[in-house]
């Protein structure tokens, strides 16, 4: 079966859709949200979240920004009491032994000032019971070369990587990263995802939220896409893909196709200076461009993706 | 639990250690406070002056034409026996019987020396003679006075301000929460703050008290661990003050605001500079109601009279118990975020 990275130029043959094993059928449940609820005065972020989170998994929460990813993940961490729902952690309510067994990334974080990497690294491991070795996170993490350093002149990527060593000083069961590569460049961002699935390889269960498609479809078995404070779509993601889409996507630049053209005859869709036509026949689409005089230098033609489903599903973009 | 507390306490210390620019003025500050005031106030006059007046007999003829004098204030006496101490502290700079022509004046008390000049000039022509008596005991100079009250304020914009601005900025930037993120209790996170800022303290103002020992000669009559059991258990309240503002508050603006709210009456109403002796009668109790006031009067009371444990166990108690008041609503209203 072909696989559709996002960003790739895939032809798909067949609607891209991957059964759970029975492996992952079998998974206990790690981490339950029923019926999650939490209003801030008069808005309402959270609306009645329920999903279950499986054990070794990696589970991802979409949404744009505003959607309600970041206070549903606060209060799964504990961090924010929920107005209503329950959430349920190994069947039983967030205690202690939820706090020593969770490794915690917030999107955002401040450290102490005028300490050192290793000394908040050792601060951190003594506040839990089971930890890892500083030196092997270190290793692991690529922090030596910083580790006697003050943590406020930490570049981004440095930063990012110390924070993920913090969030697993504890060996954690469950990690929870609430967008870990915000503001990071697409080299350190793809560092950091090898880093996470290192975590998974380990036998680590990870919640994420993100608003990087590519990043939820790179990383996750399961995602749960929010908006509005509700949940809209939740599956694995080829299987959500499989589900809402059997077409693909012929990608112009803008500037080729004009956009009373594009709009009238192919209903194209304008956005991020490319055209993008949704099409079930591509050979009868480029024929009707070619037809058209519509130069095709910078043609491509993918698979529908996350983006597109959410697109699809909320009329808004994702990064908006 | 104590391991986390631990980490807690080691971290806030370095983090104070190396931020040079905090550490020098919390040392600084206070020597040179203590330097311009022991020179301000051993070789200028004072601006006012408060004379005590025995209230039985009634001022007539030259001690009415005195009583008159403006720009010296005068608070009535029952009695001069037991007024005679605030004359040797410096609370008074004269205490005049007109009945009897008798005054009493500390030698070294620059406002005695001007006041009485007039006392004696008011009745030059009057026929009527004047009994010069000086105070017994040891003489009490101002810096005697001022030093415990000094080192006190300076406990007290350490600890409020230590600790208050502390927290408020770890929860502004999110490092509250994310200790929040730990199993670190708000009861652990609370004691080692506690803890951190206590010690630095004590050794802060021991450091002063040494040095200015060395550079400035001024009366230590009572115990030293009495001293510092007084000090210690002011910086804990005062801390405990600091946790209570901080509680909550997520801006160093509204912080700060609230924090001089609670720092520049102790300042003035809690006799440090000045006495109260002679102010409303609703100042005082007010005055009685601040921590300052407390440690300021214990501090006092062991470095000039040589007071023991008994005698200022009032001010301990009201210390101790303000202290666990304190301590349990600050850890009741704490917020992570």
């Amino acid at each position: 079966m072909p696989t559709s990275k996002l960003g790739k130029v895939v032809l798909p043959t067949q609607p891209v859709y991957t059964l759970p094993s029975l492996v992952e059928i079998t998974m206990s449940v790690i981490l339950q949200v029923s019926n999650l609820v939490k209003r801030f005065g008069s808005l309402t972020a959270v609306n009645d979240v329920s999903f279950e989170i499986r054990q070794g998994s990696c589970f991802g929460l979409l949404g744009p920004n505003g959607a309600g990813k970041t206070t549903t993940i606060e209060m799964m961490e504990g961090i924010k009491a929920p107005d209503a729902g329950e959430i349920l952690y190994r069947g039983a309510a967030l205690s202690q032994q939820f706090r020593n067994e969770a490794g915690i990334m917030f999107q955002t974080t401040a450290l102490q000032e005028f300490i050192t990497v290793r000394e908040i690294m050792v601060q951190f491991s003594r506040f839990y019971p089971d930890t890892a070795s500083i030196d092997e996170l270190a290793d692991r993490y690529a922090l030596h070369d910083f580790l006697n350093q003050d943590t406020r002149k930490l570049s981004g990527g440095q930063k990012q990587r110390l924070l993920l060593a913090m969030a697993l000083i504890n060996n954690p069961r469950i990690l929870f990263l609430d967008e870990p590569t915000t503001g990071l460049d697409p080299q350190s961002r793809r560092n950091l995802w090898k880093q996470v699935q290192q975590v998974k390889q380990q036998g680590a269960t990870i919640l994420l939220t993100t608003h990087y498609m590519e990043e939820a479809y790179e990383l996750c078995d399961e995602i749960a896409i929010m908006d509005h404070g509700r949940i809209i779509a939740h599956d694995a993601p080829d299987a959500l893909l499989a589900a809402h889409f059997d077409d693909v996507v012929v990608q112009l630049h803008a500037a080729d196709i004009p956009r009373e053209i594009g709009e009238r005859e192919f209903q194209a869709i304008y956005r991020n200076d490319n055209a993008h036509i949704v099409t079930g026949d591509v050979n009868r689409t480029i024929e009707h461009l070619l037809h058209l005089d519509i130069p095709l230098d910078r043609l491509r033609i993918r698979a529908r993706d996350l983006e597109d489903l959410f697109l699809e599903l909320t009329g808004k973009e994702l990064r908006a | 639990m104590w391991n986390r507390i631990y980490a807690l306490f080691v971290a806030r210390n370095l983090e104070f250690m190396r931020d040079r620019s905090a550490l020098a003025w919390s040392v600084l500050l206070p020597v040179l406070i203590i330097f311009v005031f022991a020179y301000a106030f051993t070789e200028e006059n004072p601006e006012k002056f408060k004379v005590g007046l025995i209230s039985a007999s009634a001022p007539a003829g030259p001690a009415a034409r005195f009583a008159e004098t403006r720009y010296i204030r005068f608070i009535e006496f029952d009695d001069a026996a037991g007024n005679l101490h605030k004359v040797e502290r410096h609370q008074v700079d004269l205490l005049f019987d007109p009945g009897s022509g008798r005054y009493w004046i500390n030698q070294t008390s620059p406002g005695g020396y001007i006041v009485e000049k007039l006392l004696v000039a008011a009745y030059a022509d009057s026929g009527e003679t004047l009994q010069r008596i000086l105070v017994e005991g040891d003489e009490i100079r101002y810096v005697d006075w001022v030093i415990p009250g000094v080192i006190a304020m300076n406990i007290m914009w350490g600890a409020l301000f230590g600790i208050g601005y502390v927290i408020v900025r770890y929860r502004k930037f999110g490092v509250l929460k994310r200790l929040s993120a730990t199993p670190v209790t708000a009861v652990e996170f609370l004691c080692a703050q506690i803890l951190s800022r206590l010690w630095l303290l004590v050794v802060v103002n021991v450091v002063i008290f040494i040095g200015m020992d060395l550079f400035v000669d001024f009366r230590m009559h009572g115990s030293y661990f009495n001293l510092l059991l007084v000090f210690t258990l002011g910086c804990i309240n005062l801390i405990c003050c600091g946790l209570v503002v901080a509680a909550r508050i997520s801006s160093e603006e509204v912080a700060n605001g609230v924090l001089n709210l609670f720092s520049w009456p102790m300042m003035f109403l809690s006799g440090v500079w000045f006495s109260l002796e002679g102010a409303h009668p609703w100042m005082q109790k007010f005055a009685l109601l601040l921590p300052l006031t407390h440690v300021t009067d214990a501090a006092r009371e062991v470095m000039i009279d040589g007071a023991g444990i008994i005698q200022i166990s009032d001010h301990l108690l009201v210390l101790g118990i303000s202290s666990l008041i304190l301590l349990f609503i600050g850890a009741r209203i704490f917020q992570w975020e």
